[in-house]
């Protein structure tokens, strides 16, 4: 039995992140921001289900399509939005952008545009917990496009040869970029790839957020009680392309029409009356998410740009010559 | 005060900062070496990495903090970083920095450009310790040292001792300093020896050190070079030419203005790098000189570096590879002339 209070949390991120995400797409559709933007229209369920089953100072990584994650874990949308519009009160300090959205201090290791870049620093992350006998949670998330990439399996070699109990969580959305997952996979199941390092596996439905958090929370309790990665693989399907702008031809209508009956919003307001919401409490909950999302919105347009200078600080802690300008 | 090889030199270092600080840990491939798993003792700690320079950590500290890796440097160099992130000094060791290749993007993308890319919140205190340099009759795999590529990147240090007493202060250094470091060894530098003080203090990075005092020529020599820009020196000097010799030690960051000094004192410059020429340390160092040292220099600065191929095989070829001490002293002698 889920607690009352928690499952108003996942609603609300659950609307907070699409919300949030239709709002990009509109912005990216005026071209009123700079940079490459990438949403997670259809990952919510992913995003919120598992960090339900995180601490505020677990650890994760997450990838360029990382508007949900920081969302859910807590990064304060002001500071988010400021960020993608390149503003010196961004999360980044208008450094990072879009792609690079993340909060040190809301456990997020980091956001990374290079595919596969992440579990290896979450195994370090979790190295560092076993060494220290603390015990934070470190997750880490990327997409399906991910599990072929070296980087992605020595990480899970390590990780299985050293007991570390870290969860890799793989966003399986059906494409990796404009391929899809069935043209670029070469196992039945996308986890089976991890029968080589004798890992636990387990595949649940990415778009049901209850499922998800569920799944998330044995694993975790298994990871820990065995000392021992595990691999979570959610089916999903992102709605959104690779970028937006992406023509997605690539997508056809009949594939996005049947998606559509499992999308994580669908599906999270017609179980809402079972996890004791009624109507009033789940249309506050939504009322809320966009005005926040609005506000969010409004703030960043009016956050002053950095001075070009700003460009030359903290590239290091320490560096006892000046940067070359 | 005790001579000691460069070798024990760095051992004593990671020794030193293993006891000082339980947060330093070691990964790497064969640095114990052996077979590390209980049943088997006896065997680990067989290796102490290809050269040795490891070997008693693992028996002294365990292996919780001295870590065999599998070969993935891209999964432990990506350890290292979130480990980092998170509150421990790891030390890294690539085997040869000729293996960068493998692990570059983690050096690059994440090491290098957490901290500036998420806003300053974040550090990422690791040390990766590698080995370079040829004349080891290893191949152009086993023998380049790549200073420039390291040295290329912002957020990156990078580190590179000759001798023995530099070895140990600037490796107690790296391992204390907050960003990543890139802590080169010469194999041919391992078994030269000097005196190394038993409380040597750590070396800041970003001072170089003037190896040799003169008047007549500048020598800027890089890490193993300052072995022949040392005999070129005792040569000269018996034709009554004066070479200062200065060795910057830290390539990132550059000690500029110990460079400029020299430059301003005597007006003729060689600089001398085992590297491949084009964006070399020693292409950059001439840059920085001509750009704030024109008006003192008698002369176009000299480079000598090795030629734009791989590092060969052969023993004849590979000798003619690397900068030698016969075209720095005929180097001097054309700038003499000046």
């Amino acid at each position: 039995m889920i607690e009352k209070e928690k499952i108003n949390w996942i609603y609300k991120k659950i609307f907070t992140i699409r919300f949030f995400e239709e709002r990009i797409k509109k912005i990216a559709k005026e071209k009123t921001v700079p940079g490459y933007l990438h949403t997670c229209i259809g990952s919510e369920a992913i995003c919120v289900g598992v960090m339900a089953a995180l601490n505020q100072d677990d650890w994760i990584s997450s990838t360029y399509r990382n508007h949900g994650h920081a969302i859910a874990k807590g990064c304060k949308l002001n500071e988010i939005t400021s960020e993608i519009y390149g503003r010196k009160t961004g999360i980044c300090k208008g450094r990072g952008g879009s792609m690079h959205i993340s909060d040190f201090s809301k456990g997020m290791l980091g956001s990374f545009g290079i595919v596969a870049a992440g579990p290896a620093v979450v195994l370090g992350a979790a190295l560092q917990e076993k060494i220290n006998k603390s015990n934070k949670t470190c997750v880490s998330f990327f997409g399906d496009g991910a599990i072929h990439n070296g980087a992605f399996h020595e990480a899970a070699g390590l990780a299985k040869l050293w007991d570390i109990p870290m969860i890799f969580v793989c966003e399986n959305n059906g494409y990796a970029e404009a391929t899809a997952t069935d043209w670029h996979l070469n196992t039945k199941e996308l986890s089976d790839i991890t029968k080589a390092y004798d890992m636990l596996s387990y595949i649940g439905d990415g778009n049901n957020v209850f499922e998800v958090y569920d799944i998330t929370k044995k694993a975790i309790n298994e990871a820990k009680q065995k000392n021992t990665p595990i691999f979570l693989e959610f089916k999903n399907y992102r709605f959104s392309g690779q970028y937006e702008g992406d023509t997605q031809l690539y997508q056809p209508q009949e594939e996005i029409d049947k998606a559509k009956q499992n999308d994580p919003i669908k599906l999270a307001k017609e179980n809402s009356s079972k996890y004791g919401l009624n109507k009033n409490d789940l249309e506050k909950i939504i009322n809320e998410a966009k005005e926040e999302v609005d506000k969010a919105f409004d703030f960043a347009d009016t956050q002053p740009w950095p001075q070009p200078e700003d460009a030359l600080e903290e590239v290091y802690v320490n560096y006892p010559v000046e940067i070359n300008r | 005060m005790t001579i000691k090889t460069v070798k024990d030199a760095i051992n004593d270092a990671l020794v030193q900062s293993f006891e000082e600080d339980k947060n330093v840990i070691l990964m790497g491939e064969d640095i114990a070496g052996g077979k590390g798993r209980e049943q088997y003792q006896g065997t680990q700690d067989a290796w102490g990495g290809p050269f040795g320079v490891t070997q008693g950590l693992y028996t002294k500290f365990g292996g919780e903090r001295v870590r065999d890796t599998t070969i993935a440097e891209a999964g432990f160099f990506g350890a290292a970083i979130g480990a980092a992130m998170t509150g421990l000094r790891p030390i890294v060791e690539l085997m040869y920095v000729d293996f960068a290749g493998v692990c570059f993007d983690q050096m690059m993308n994440q090491a290098a450009k957490v901290r500036y890319m998420f806003g300053g919140k974040q550090k990422v205190p690791m040390v990766v310790r590698t080995v370079v340099g040829a004349g080891f009759r290893a191949g152009s795999e086993h023998s380049q040292t790549l200073y420039s590529l390291y040295t290329h990147i912002p957020g990156l240090k990078v580190v590179a001792p000759y001798d023995a007493y530099d070895a140990k202060g600037l490796l107690l250094s790296s391992i204390k300093d907050d960003d990543p470091v890139i802590f080169m060894e010469h194999k041919r530098l391992y078994m030269t020896s000097c005196e190394v003080p038993d409380d040597l203090k750590p070396i800041p990075l970003g001072k170089g050190r003037i190896r040799r005092e003169g008047s007549d020529v500048t020598i800027i020599a890089i890490q193993r070079m300052n072995l022949f820009a040392e005999e070129a020196a005792n040569e000269l000097e018996k034709i009554n030419i004066s070479c200062e010799i200065v060795d910057p030690r830290t390539y990132s960051p550059l000690d500029e203005e110990l460079i400029f000094q020299s430059v301003k004192k005597t007006g003729k410059v060689i600089v001398v790098d085992e590297s491949n020429p084009k964006c070399s340390l020693a292409s950059e160092i001439s840059s920085l000189i001509s750009e704030k040292c024109f008006l003192d220099l008698k002369a176009a600065v000299i480079k000598i570096t090795a030629p734009h191929t791989p590092v060969p095989f052969s023993p004849p070829m590979e000798d003619f590879y690397i900068p030698s001490t016969k075209k720095i002293i005929d180097a001097v002698k054309k700038l003499k002339d000046v």
